[in-house]
C-alpha cells in the first residue's frame, strides 16, 4: 500500500466517506448540538446523496461524518445484514472508506440501522446510527412543521396523548406498533424511527450513543448514553411490547423479535429471528428450532449464489 | 415575431420549419431511430404508453421522437392518435396471478412462495454517473439465465386474504360495463373503476407528489408495499361471434398492491385495507404513487375524515390529467387582447375615480380644519 492510499483509503475519486470535509464538519456540529439537547431535532443542510431519499440518506450522512479509518461498520435493515438495502449501503461505505465491515454486533464500533435495534446489548464504545424517514413524532397528527415546532417549544404534547387515547377508545389498545412515540430525558417527544415498539425498552439508558439522521426532512437528533427514554402510556394502559406464541424456527429463541415467513399459499408459515446475527450465534451455540435444516428454510440460512 | 392572428400563417409555417430543424439537430450525427428509442429509452416509452392509454411501443417511441423527448407532449400525441381508433370491444380482466414474472418484491414478508425476485431495477444501484456510458460501443454481456423454473407466485393480497387479514377486492358484476372516462364524462362521486382509470392516465409527477403528501401527514394511510410485480400477461377477449375467449396478445404491466391502515367496526373485524396501482411496462414509480392516491381517495367510503388534497376526489381527478392541464396552462400564450382591453378600460376608470375621491376627501378635510 502506498503512502497516498494510506492517507485516503477507498475509491480515490471520492473523499473519505464521500462527503467533503466542510460538510462533515457541519454535520458534526449539528450532532454535537443534538447530543447537548437530547431528543431535539436539529435542522441541518442535508446533502443529496447517491442513494434515494427514504433509503437511508440521513443515516448515511451521519455515518459518513463520524466514521474513521479504524472503525468497524455493521449495517442492518430489518435486523438483518443480508437485506438488499443493508448490502447496498455497506458496499457504498466499503467503496468510499474501505473500512472493515462486520456482521458481528459485538465487533462493530459503528452500527447503521433501519427499523431495528440489535437484540444484543450495546456497549459504551459503540454508536448506533438510525435511518429516520419521519423525524417528527407529531407528523401524522399535525402535518405542518411550523405548528410542530411550536408544540415542541411549549412542550404542549396533549395532542399526542389525545391521539393515543382515541386509539384506546376505538380499539381498546394503543394501536401503534412501530415508531411508538417516546419522551427523551423528560423534555422532548421524539420518534424512535420505525423500529417495532418491541425495541423501545432497549433505548432507555442504553450504554451506546444513539444518533438519528433524517436526510429528506433535514433533521438530526440524538440520545446520549444512559439517557432516560420513556414510551408514552397511561396508568391504566401501560406500555407493553409484542409477544408471539411461537419461537424462532431456526434457533428456537423465544425472546427475540420474529419475522413471519410464508411457506406456501395454503396458509403455511413459520417465524424467524429478525436479528440475523443473534440467530446465527444461537445456532452456533447449538440451539435448534423446529425448522432447522429443513429444505424450505435453506434460503434463510445460506448465502444466495 | 409574435404577430396578431391575422397574417400569422407565414409565421406558423416558419416556426414548424425551425422546430423540424431543431429536432434533427447537428446533421453530422446520425438521426435517432424510433427502434432505438423503443429499445434504449424503454422507461420513457412505458410512461408515454401508460399516460397515453395506448399500448403500442412503436407509436409511443415515435411520439417521443416527434416531441424531442418532451414526454407530456408525447402523451398528448399518442392520445390524439388513440382517439381516432375504433373501439371493437373490451378484454377480459387480465390475470396478474398468472403473470410471467420478471420482478416481484414484497416489503411485508422476508420470504414467500416464489421468493423475492429483484429483476431489472435501479434500486440498490448507487447513483454515481457511469462515465463509461459516454463511449458507445461497449460490450454488454447477456444477463445470467436463471436455471430455476418459475415457481407459482401467489399474490400477497391473496395470501393475506385467506386469513381475512386484508379486505377482498371489490368485484364488479360480470355484465356491468366498466366505466370509461374517455367515453363518458366524469361524474362525482366517481366509482372506483372510473377513479382508477383516471389515475392510470394521470400525470406521474402529480400523483407522485400527492402520494408523497399522504406519507408526510397530509392524509396518512400507513402504507406497506404488500407486493410489486412486473412481467407480461396475456390479454383475452370474447368475440361475440365466437362466444369463447381467445388470446389477442401479451402486454407487460407493473402492478402494485398497497396494504394500508386497518379499519373495522362493530360488524366487521379489523382488517387491512388496500390501494391499487397498475401501469404499462415498467412504470413502477407511477404504479406505487397511483396505489397511494387510490387508497387516499377511498377515505370517504371507509368512513375517514376527508380534509387533505389527496383525499379530495374532485381536486385529484380534475387535475391529474397532464394533457388537460398542459393545454390549459399553456393556453395563456394565446392572444387575450380583447379580455385584457376590457380589464384595462375598467382599471383606468377605477384609478381615475380613486384619485378623484382622494382629492375630494382632501378638500373636505381642509375645509373642516378651517
Amino acid at each position: 500500500m502506498s503512502a497516498a492510499e494510506k492517507t485516503r483509503p477507498g475509491d480515490p475519486a471520492y473523499n473519505f466517506g464521500y462527503l467533503d470535509e466542510q460538510t462533515k464538519r457541519m454535520i458534526r456540529r449539528g450532532l454535537l448540538k443534538a447530543v447537548a439537547i437530547p431528543g431535539y431535532q436539529v435542522p441541518f443542510a442535508s446533502r443529496e446523496m447517491p442513494l434515494p431519499y427514504g433509503w437511508g440518506t440521513g443515516g448515511i450522512q451521519v455515518t459518513a461524518s463520524i466514521i474513521g479509518p479504524h472503525d468497524r461498520l455493521k449495517v442492518i435493515d430489518q435486523g438483518a445484514d443480508d437485506t438488499t438495502n443493508a448490502v447496498s449501503i455497506r458496499r457504498f461505505f466499503q467503496r468510499v472508506t474501505a473500512v472493515e465491515t462486520t456482521e458481528e454486533t459485538a465487533q462493530a464500533t459503528l452500527i447503521q440501522t433501519r427499523h431495528r435495534i440489535p437484540e444484543r446489548d450495546l456497549t459504551d464504545d459503540q454508536i448506533l446510527v438510525y435511518q429516520v424517514p419521519i423525524p417528527e413524532p407529531l407528523r401524522q397528527l399535525e402535518p405542518r412543521e411550523s405548528e410542530c415546532r411550536k408544540i415542541h417549544a411549549w412542550q404542549e404534547y396533549g395532542v399526542m396523548h389525545v391521539g393515543l387515547y382515541e386509539d384506546i377508545a376505538r380499539w381498546g389498545h394503543i394501536a401503534r406498533t412501530y415508531d411508538y412515540p417516546v419522551m427523551v430525558n423528560e423534555r422532548y417527544l421524539s420518534a424512535p424511527s420505525p423500529i417495532p415498539k418491541f425495541d423501545n425498552p432497549k433505548m432507555t439508558r442504553m450504554a451506546a450513543l444513539q444518533l438519528f439522521g433524517a436526510g429528506r426532512e433535514k433533521r438530526l437528533y440524538a440520545i446520549p448514553p444512559h439517557t432516560d427514554v420513556r414510551s408514552l402510556d397511561f396508568e391504566d394502559h401501560p406500555f407493553e411490547v409484542q409477544h408471539w406464541d411461537e419461537v424462532c424456527g431456526l434457533c428456537g429463541a423465544a425472546e427475540s423479535f420474529l419475522d413471519e415467513v410464508i411457506l406456501d399459499d395454503r396458509g403455511g408459515h413459520m417465524y424467524v429471528c429478525s436479528d440475523s446475527d443473534f440467530c446465527r450465534h444461537r445456532r452456533e451455540q447449538g440451539h435448534r428450532g423446529a425448522m432447522a435444516g429443513h429444505e424450505a428454510v435453506r434460503g434463510l440460512t445460506e448465502q444466495a449464489s | 415575431m409574435y404577430v396578431a392572428v391575422k397574417g400569422g400563417e407565414a409565421a406558423i409555417s416558419h416556426a414548424h420549419g425551425l422546430m423540424a430543424d431543431e429536432r434533427r439537430g447537428d446533421r453530422a450525427l446520425p438521426e435517432l431511430d424510433v427502434g432505438q428509442i423503443a429499445q434504449q429509452l424503454g422507461h420513457a416509452v412505458d410512461r408515454v404508453m401508460t399516460e397515453g392509454s395506448l399500448y403500442d411501443r412503436e407509436l409511443a417511441a415515435l411520439a417521443i421522437k416527434q416531441a424531442q423527448g418532451d414526454l407530456v407532449e408525447a402523451v398528448f400525441l399518442l392520445r390524439a392518435y388513440r382517439t381516432t381508433l375504433p373501439r371493437f370491444g373490451a378484454s377480459l380482466p387480465i390475470d396478474t396471478a398468472a403473470m410471467a414474472v420478471e420482478r416481484r418484491i414484497s416489503a411485508t414478508y422476508k420470504d414467500l412462495p416464489g421468493g423475492q425476485v429483484l429483476g431489472p431495477t435501479y434500486d440498490y444501484t448507487h447513483r454515481l454517473l457511469d462515465f463509461d456510458l459516454l463511449d458507445s460501443g461497449r460490450e454488454v454481456p447477456p444477463p445470467r439465465e436463471s436455471d430455476a423454473e418459475q415457481q407459482p407466485m401467489a399474490r400477497v393480497a391473496d395470501i393475506l386474504g385467506q386469513e381475512g387479514l386484508l379486505e377482498p377486492a371489490q368485484q364488479g358484476a360480470p355484465d356491468t360495463p366498466v366505466a370509461d372516462v374517455t367515453r363518458e364524462p366524469l361524474r362525482h362521486p366517481a366509482g372506483r373503476d372510473a377513479r382508477l382509470q383516471a389515475l392510470a392516465r394521470g400525470d406521474e409527477g402529480f400523483l407522485l407528489a400527492l402520494g408523497y403528501s399522504t406519507q408526510r401527514g397530509y392524509g396518512g394511510t400507513h402504507p406497506f408495499a404488500g407486493e410489486i410485480r412486473m412481467g407480461s400477461v396475456t390479454v383475452e377477449m370474447v368475440p361475440e361471434e365466437l362466444g369463447f375467449a381467445v388470446e389477442i396478445g401479451e402486454i407487460a404491466v407493473t402492478e402494485c398492491d398497497m396494504v394500508n391502515q386497518f379499519g373495522g367496526d362493530a360488524e366487521r373485524p379489523p382488517q387491512f385495507t388496500r390501494g391499487y396501482g397498475l401501469s404499462f411496462g415498467r412504470a413502477e414509480r407511477k404504479a406505487m404513487a397511483m396505489a397511494l392516491v387510490d387508497r387516499a381517495l377511498r377515505a370517504q367510503e371507509l368512513g375517514e375524515e376527508t380534509v387533505f388534497p389527496a383525499q379530495d376526489q374532485e381536486f385529484v381527478l380534475y387535475h391529474a390529467d397532464n394533457v388537460e392541464a398542459s393545454g390549459f396552462v399553456q393556453h395563456l400564450k394565446l392572444p387575450h387582447y380583447v379580455d385584457f382591453q376590457s380589464e384595462l378600460e375598467l382599471v383606468r376608470r377605477l384609478r381615475r375615480e380613486h384619485a378623484q375621491a382622494r382629492t375630494e376627501a382632501g378638500t373636505q378635510q381642509q375645509e373642516a380644519a378651517e
